[in-house]
């Protein structure tokens, strides 16, 4: 489309204020991690790494790495296997009730962190399980399941059915071909949406808060009740900066897995 | 023992409350073969589309049998339950004796080459036609030597490491065929396998499959839409017509005896004179055909001869088709005619010139044929 100069520079002026207006706190937040000050003081005072060695050094703060890495690997695994067996059976076999499965499914993502956590918080008390890292892992879950069945069945949605016709036909039967022949054809959509399901597992907070038990911290956990002790800020800086560059590459490789299969599914 | 034997194959589609059918176009194995649950719903309120409406016939072993019939006359249907990928709605299919209609795919000795090929984009050329073998547990060293003659009777040796998206359309259907042919079967069944192919690849293909199933001895099952491949191609034929079978027989029975006008019209030209102008020429009632090659164009003055018959009209349309030129006559009596001469001494100005001229057709009587209505 052809626009006119003033209409052009119009439109950088305001992407670029977009752009600075969603970065910028997270510009300031990376300034902060390497100010030698203590307290939040503008301008920064100088440069130091010293913070990422007192994060380093903080045991509730490793203690809470572990078990965010621990919660979103537990939780997008089983995401993995619910969330792609759901996504097959709905998108490949019909059966009573399959419309209703299919939304009662994706439902989950629309229900708020606060009912879902105080839901699940209820059913663990009424049946006497211990809060802990199992816990979380179960209400993380919830949600991961979800991503994952999304991407998977939307990839099941585009994928040709006549292979694995012609894998029956060549005298697989269905556990084969699923093996053989469906499951090779969805790795990219588990790759990306099991890297979705981490990403918002390791970032989640509020579903987190209702099924930890009070022994039992993730990072994000940590950051929120660390913000109330100002003496901590500068390491809270460099955990949030570290937990920025942690969201940000599984989001971006699953975009960039998803980009590349679109173009070769074009070509 | 026939290779195959349809008894009352029917398929409707949609309208079948409570049974357990693969969405949309079947899938592998298990929506085929498991159990219907006598569980409720399904869409019982949409009015079922009846794709294949009572098949029954019998294909000898060794045959190259073509299902011929315009789209959506129920070919991919009918050849698709004999895969196992459809489950009839009623009706049995008997492969060699053993009736297989509640089998899964995988437990049928039949293999498909598909209209889409639908090879295995993930595996090499090599791993594809080894699939079948792979997974029946043939051990690897026979695994090498079938591969390796399968893709040599396709002449694509030399290709196994390739991946499917490296090839060519003709390749890639060669790859669908020696996949297939690799295991054995003793039915293979091809739907229009030829379609995505263009004319002169089409008709090096019509060739070599045909000598690659007289090689292999192989029972083909042939779907097509395409009458002059059904005609060059078949040993017998089967023509289609929503759902159901118009006629069964040689090419020549087709071609020659129509038995319906439906036939008389799919395969070839429909030359009918019907009603006036069939008592007018022909001298008696009913619906015949005439095929255009058969006819004569001649000199309105002409007297024909004792075993002819014979028609006056006015050539309303030439059109040069390189060897032949095709004529539309505009009869006289009522109807029109079209009649095909080969070009031995006409140049196409001659040819063409011929617009809005009055001539006399005529042909031998035995080449009337009669047609029934249905
Ligand atoms: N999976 C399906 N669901 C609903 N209708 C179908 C399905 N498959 C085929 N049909 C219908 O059945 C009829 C016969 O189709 P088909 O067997 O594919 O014909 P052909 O191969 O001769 O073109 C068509 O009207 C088609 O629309
Ligand atoms: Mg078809």
């Amino acid at each position: 489309m052809v626009e006119s100069r003033a209409v052009r520079i119009a439109l950088r002026i305001a992407t670029a204020l977009a752009v600075s207006f969603l970065y910028m706190p997270l510009v300031i937040l990376a300034i902060y991690a390497f100010n030698p000050s203590r307290l939040l003081v503008w301008p920064p005072t100088g440069f130091t790494l010293g913070w990422f060695g007192e994060a380093a050094a903080n045991p509730a703060v490793i203690r809470a790495v572990i078990n965010s890495l621990l919660a979103g690997a537990l939780a997008t695994s089983i995401a993995l296997v619910l969330g792609t067996l759901a996504a097959y059976a709905v998108q490949r076999y019909r059966f009573f009730g399959r419309e209703s499965i299919s939304f009662l499914l994706v439902l989950p993502i629309a229900l708020p962190g606060v009912v879902t956590g105080i839901a699940l918080r209820t059913t663990f008390t009424t049946f006497g399980v211990d809060f802990g890292l199992m816990t979380i892992v179960i209400g993380h879950a919830t949600f991961c399941v979800v991503i994952v069945y999304n991407n998977v069945i939307a990839r099941l949605r585009r994928l040709p059915r006549s292979p694995e016709e012609a894998s029956a036909d060549l005298g697989a039967d269905a556990a084969t071909t699923f093996r053989r022949i469906t499951l090779p054809g969805m790795r990219t959509a588990l790759l990306s949406g099991g890297l979705l399901a981490f990403a918002l597992s390791f970032d989640e907070v509020i579903v987190t808060i209702f099924t930890a038990g009070p022994g039992t911290q993730t990072i994000p956990m940590w950051i929120y009740q660390a913000i109330g002790r100002p003496t901590e800020l500068p390491v809270v800086n460099v955990v949030a900066l570290v937990l920025v560059l942690l969201s940000v590459i599984p989001v971006w490789l699953a975009q960039r897995i998803a980009g590349g299969e679109a173009a070769s599914l074009s070509r | 023992m026939p290779a195959i034997r349809l008894e009352g194959l029917v398929k409707h589609f949609g309208g079948e409350p409570g049974r357990r059918a693969p969405a949309g176009g079947g899938t592998a194995g298990g929506g085929v073969g498991g159990a219907a649950g006598g569980s409720p719903g399904g869409s019982a309120q949409n009015e079922a589309i009846v794709a294949v409406a009572g098949i029954d016939l019998e294909i000898v072993d060794g045959e190259f049998f073509s299902m011929l019939g315009p789209s959506g006359s129920g070919k991919t249907t009918t050849l698709r339950m004999i895969a196992g990928f459809e489950r009839p709605t009623a009706g049995r299919i008997v492969l060699h004796g053993r009736d297989v209609t509640d089998l899964p795919p995988f437990e049928r000795d039949v293999n498909t080459v598909f209209q889409d090929y639908a090879l295995f984009p993930h595996m090499s050329v090599g791993e594809n036609v080894a699939y079948g073998l792979m997974v029946r547990k043939v051990p690897r060293p026979e695994r090498e030597v079938r591969v390796a003659d399968a893709l040599r009777m396709v002449r694509l040796e030399g290709y196994e490491r390739r991946r499917p998206g490296q090839l060519s359309g003709g390749q890639r259907q060669r790859v669908a065929l020696a996949r297939a042919l690799v295991n054995r079967p003793r039915v293979l069944l091809l739907d229009e396998p030829l379609g995505a192919l263009d004319l002169k690849l089409r008709e090096e293909m019509q060739i070599e499959l045909k000598a690659i199933q007289q090689a292999v001895g192989i029972t083909f099952i042939y779907v097509t839409h395409d009458q002059e491949e059904a005609l060059t191609m078949s040993d017998r034929l089967a023509v289609f017509n929503r759902g159901r079978i118009e006629q069964l027989g040689t090419p020549a029975d087709v071609y020659e005896r129509p038995a319906t006008r439906f036939v008389a019209g799919f395969v070839g030209t429909s030359n009918l004179l019907t009603g006036d102008s069939a008592r007018a020429i022909i001298g008696s009632a009913g619906t015949f055909t005439v095929r255009p090659e058969k006819i004569h164009l001649v000199d309105p003055a002409a007297t024909p001869g004792p075993d002819e018959a014979s028609a006056t009209g006015t050539i309303r349309e030439v059109v040069y088709l390189g060897p032949d030129t095709r004529y539309i006559v505009a009869l006289d009596a009522g109807g029109e005619l079209v009649v095909t001469q080969q070009n031995l001494a006409t140049s196409s100005m001659e040819a063409l010139a011929a617009k809005g001229r009055v001539v006399r057709l005529t042909w031998k009587r035995q080449h009337n044929l009669p047609v029934g209505d249905g």
